[in-house]
């Protein structure tokens, strides 16, 4: 039969809610540096901090852009490819959805518009509660995606209508539906993933100026503010995720299992792998390093009760545990990796020696990467691990997809997202390029505009040396 | 008043807010070619500069209150015309990435580029908006399980394609008289011309969507029996588009462009007359269609959805305004500018 409608509609999903993740947790993270930024600038009134602000909203109007157009197509997705999921869910999916547009879209939206193009046209004062007003509409919209994505995971708050095909779900109590069991746990854990990204992002630009000597004080100031944003949420995403973990052992336990490698169930305490190979075929993790008794004392404060493994599920009713357990291995591998170098340049920020440690600069120049695929991991691992339900214990994957909807058309879509979304992140990282390559405007100093050029505009003017980038003029 | 009407009503307030104001955006995009030299496209592109991401909010909002309070006719609706929605995204995307691209080299062939692609996306987003919307008007071949049956050459027949043409000559005219608005001196005399010119197209399809409705569909007028009030709309629909010209002629932009905005929210409100109250109707048998009450989410989600609406509406009307009032005036070209 050659080609799959659901395996093409779920690489489709796949391909197009990672792109899009890319920037809606910089975007919750930058608003709250830019509340912190411009929050300092008005209270000490020193120009750096008005420097700063100015800047980081520039970088934060280019990443929203780019998140507005990709939110999109999740919206539409939805109902093109998966609308029996949509008939299923609507009543309880779609006010959520709803509520994100009217409460949090428009805000943001709204707001941006005064934070990008109204420096000029408005006071510092009004310009500020603009900048705040983008931050919450952030984080709203965070809260309502989160709220719906959660009561994918443990439902609540509803009775399901009809029975066979035609059976959905109905709301009985909202804010059973809103507070479902997973969603404040989850809702914690996403956004201080948007927090401690965006202080990995700040901290990469000021590493990036710092090595090249630009900027110097506008550059340590920020490389601070990050670093303080990021090291407070590295330690609490710690918290957040152990509190997940055991929300997840108690409705999601299947999940659980397939995020450990656990396959069989036994008589004395579960082990831990640290890392591993999962073989389904054999039912065991190869090669990996397990210590023993710590997922039972992790969930159940009790190292000798049993963890429920996989084997206690029908075989129908299980997630495939290959990627669940990698990526979700990745997340947390990566966590501890933002948490040990964001501890240690607090180490050597207090014996001031932070900003002269060339190969730590080198290191958060790149850093940045850790929580760019900490995220996409997460979700990936939270994604698979429910499997294979699209609303768990309720609506299986395979029977979420449109009926009317050929595998020739979503092949097709594929193929066009995965030209566009190529198009797309060449314009965003040519545009932020740009854009940290030019630099804040140094209110207090003289312009250093020739001090540094990067790769993509020093290619430009070999292709035309005529070309010259408007990034004096514009922005 | 139920629920049910109330939230049909509703979802016409947020297509009509979403035509009028991505409407000029739109509009301002269709005629961008007619732009004279890099100044004039620029002034162009910043005119809508901080509105048209919050203009496109209309739209996701439309989308995520028709999935909340009409699931069955999202899931239809969306599934039904898949290629057409995955172009409309397409253009959607391209058109962001065109208006924010565009500035960031001073290159003739780049700067070309990105103009056409930002023309072509204006054009092509609108185009199937008409579409869309002559095809809610004719009818889809949807069965007894509310799955469509057809295939995407259904959708593109000549009266869907009159409807989408009309559609852009219409946004063309709302473009050009926003930016007779937003311009002075040279520039705006020279778009003086365009809204005549996209007035005039869009007067003669206009006439011709009139006939082809009439003849094809008559079933869109049997509302008008019912309740003859309509004609009232009809009647304020006939005089804005004739006070347009007038407008124009006059020298009065800001009644035009009222005008212009009013027939925009005229027609919308017919077509939502000419549904009622179905929303998607089945050509294969009457009984399948899709209506405010056999496709609507339960009575408990469309209360709160009305909550919803009425806390949260008062706030986009606010800052919708604050927006417009913050950056009324001419265009002026300065540091923030594309």
């Amino acid at each position: 039969m050659g080609l799959d409608v659901v395996l093409l509609s779920r690489i489709q999903f796949a391909l197009t809610i990672m792109f899009h993740y890319l920037f809606p947790p910089l975007s919750i993270g930058l608003g709250l540096i830019l509340v912190i930024t411009e929050g300092m600038y008005l209270r000490r009134g020193n120009r750096l901090y008005e420097d700063m602000a100015r800047f980081w909203t520039r970088i934060f109007a280019v990443n929203f852009a780019v998140g507005v157009a990709t939110g999109i197509v999740m919206e539409f997705e939805f109902g093109t490819n998966w609308s029996t999921y949509a008939r299923f869910v609507g009543d309880v999916f779609g006010s959520a959805l709803a509520a994100e547009g009217v409460f949090a879209f428009f805000l943001e939206s709204g707001f941006l518009a005064v934070l990008v193009f109204g420096w000029e046209r408005v006071s510092a004062g009004v310009h500020f509660f603009a900048t705040c007003m983008v931050a919450l509409g952030a984080t709203f919209s965070a809260t309502w995606i989160v709220v719906a994505n959660s009561w994918q995971q443990t439902p609540a708050g509803f009775h399901i209508v009809g029975t066979g095909p035609t059976a959905r779900a109905e709301i009985t109590d909202f804010w059973a539906m809103v507070f479902n069991p997973s969603t404040v746990h989850r809702l914690g854990h996403v956004i201080l993933g948007g927090y401690i990204l965006a202080g990995f992002f700040v901290m990469s630009v000021a590493a990036f100026y710092i090595l090249r000597g630009r900027h110097s004080e506008f550059s340590r100031k920020s490389f601070a503010i990050g670093l303080a944003v990021a090291t407070l949420a590295s330690l609490a995403q710690l918290i957040s995720g152990h509190l997940q973990g055991k929300v997840i052992s108690r409705y999601q336990p299947a999940k659980l299992a397939a995020f450990e490698g656990h396959f069989k169930t036994e008589d004395h305490g579960t082990e831990l792998y640290l890392f591993g190979v999962p073989d389904a075929q054999e039912q065991r993790v190869k090669y990996g390093l397990a210590i023993p008794g710590i997922l039972s004392f992790l969930v159940y404060e009790d190292s000798n009760r049993p963890v429920r493994a996989l084997d206690t599920f029908p075989e129908t009713d299980r997630p495939s545990v290959g990627v669940t357990f990698q990526s979700y291995h990745i997340m947390i591998a990566l966590g501890m990796f933002n948490i040990a170098l964001t501890l240690c340049a607090c180490y050597l920020l207090w014996r001031k020696k932070l900003f002269d440690n060339v190969w730590l600069m080198r290191i958060f120049g790149l850093a940045v990467l850790s929580p760019y695929f900490a995220n996409e991991a997460g979700w990936v691992a939270a994604e698979t691990g429910r499997q294979p339900w699209t609303v768990y214990g309720l609506l299986r994957t395979v029977d979420s997809v449109s009926k009317s909807v050929p595998a020739g058309q979503v092949l097709t879509s594929i193929v066009m997202f995965g030209m566009i979304y190529g198009l797309l992140f060449a314009v965003w990282v040519f545009v932020l390029n740009s854009k940290i390559v030019h630099g804040p405007d140094d209110s207090a100093m003289p312009p250093q505009h020739t001090s540094g050029k990067g790769l993509i505009e020093a290619v430009a003017l070999l292709a035309d040396p005529h070309a010259r980038t408007l990034t004096e003029e514009k922005f | 008043m139920d629920l049910n009407i109330l939230w049909f009503g509703l979802l016409g307030v947020l297509l009509t807010g979403y035509a009028i104001l991505d409407g000029f955006d739109l509009g301002v995009g269709i005629i961008h070619l007619a732009a004279r030299n890099d100044n004039e496209r620029r002034i162009f592109l910043n005119s809508i500069g901080p509105m048209w991401d919050g203009n496109e909010v209309w739209l996701v909002t439309f989308g995520g209150a028709m999935f909340a309070a009409f699931p069955e006719v999202y899931a239809t609706v969306f599934s039904a015309f898949y290629l057409p929605f995955m172009l409309l995204l397409f253009a959607l995307i391209l058109r962001a990435v065109s208006i924010e691209f565009r500035g960031k080299l001073m290159h003739d062939s780049w700067r070309r580029f990105w103009d056409f692609g930002f023309f072509f996306a204006s054009a092509l987003a609108t185009l199937l908006f008409g579409i869309a919307i002559a095809n809610a008007i004719g009818g889809l071949p949807i069965d007894a399980q509310k799955e469509f049956t057809g295939s995407f050459l259904d959708l593109v027949r000549p009266y869907p394609i009159v409807v989408g043409c009309l559609a852009v000559a219409m946004f063309a005219m709302h473009g050009s008289i926003y930016l007779y608005l937003k311009t002075e001196g040279e520039l705006q005399r020279h778009i003086h011309g365009w809204m005549w010119r996209s007035f005039g197209v869009f007067l003669a399809l206009y006439m011709l969507t009139t006939i082809l409705t009439l003849i094809n569909y008559p079933a869109a007028t049997r509302n008008f029996e019912r309740a003859p009030w309509v004609w009232i709309v009809v009647l304020l629909n006939v005089l804005a588009i004739a006070n347009i010209p007038r407008a124009i002629y006059h020298n009065r932009p800001v009644y035009a462009f009222a005008s212009s905005s009013a027939t925009i929210a005229a027609l919308v409100f017919l077509f939502g007359v000419a549904l009622f109250p179905n929303m998607i109707v089945s050509i294969l048998n009457p009984a399948w269609s899709l209506t405010i009450y056999n496709a609507a989410a339960s009575q408990k989600t469309l209360g709160i959805m009305s909550l919803i609406a009425l806390f949260g509406m008062p706030f986009v009307l606010a800052y919708t305004g604050i927006i417009y009032w913050v950056f009324r005036g001419k265009v002026q070209l300065g540091k923030f500018s594309y």
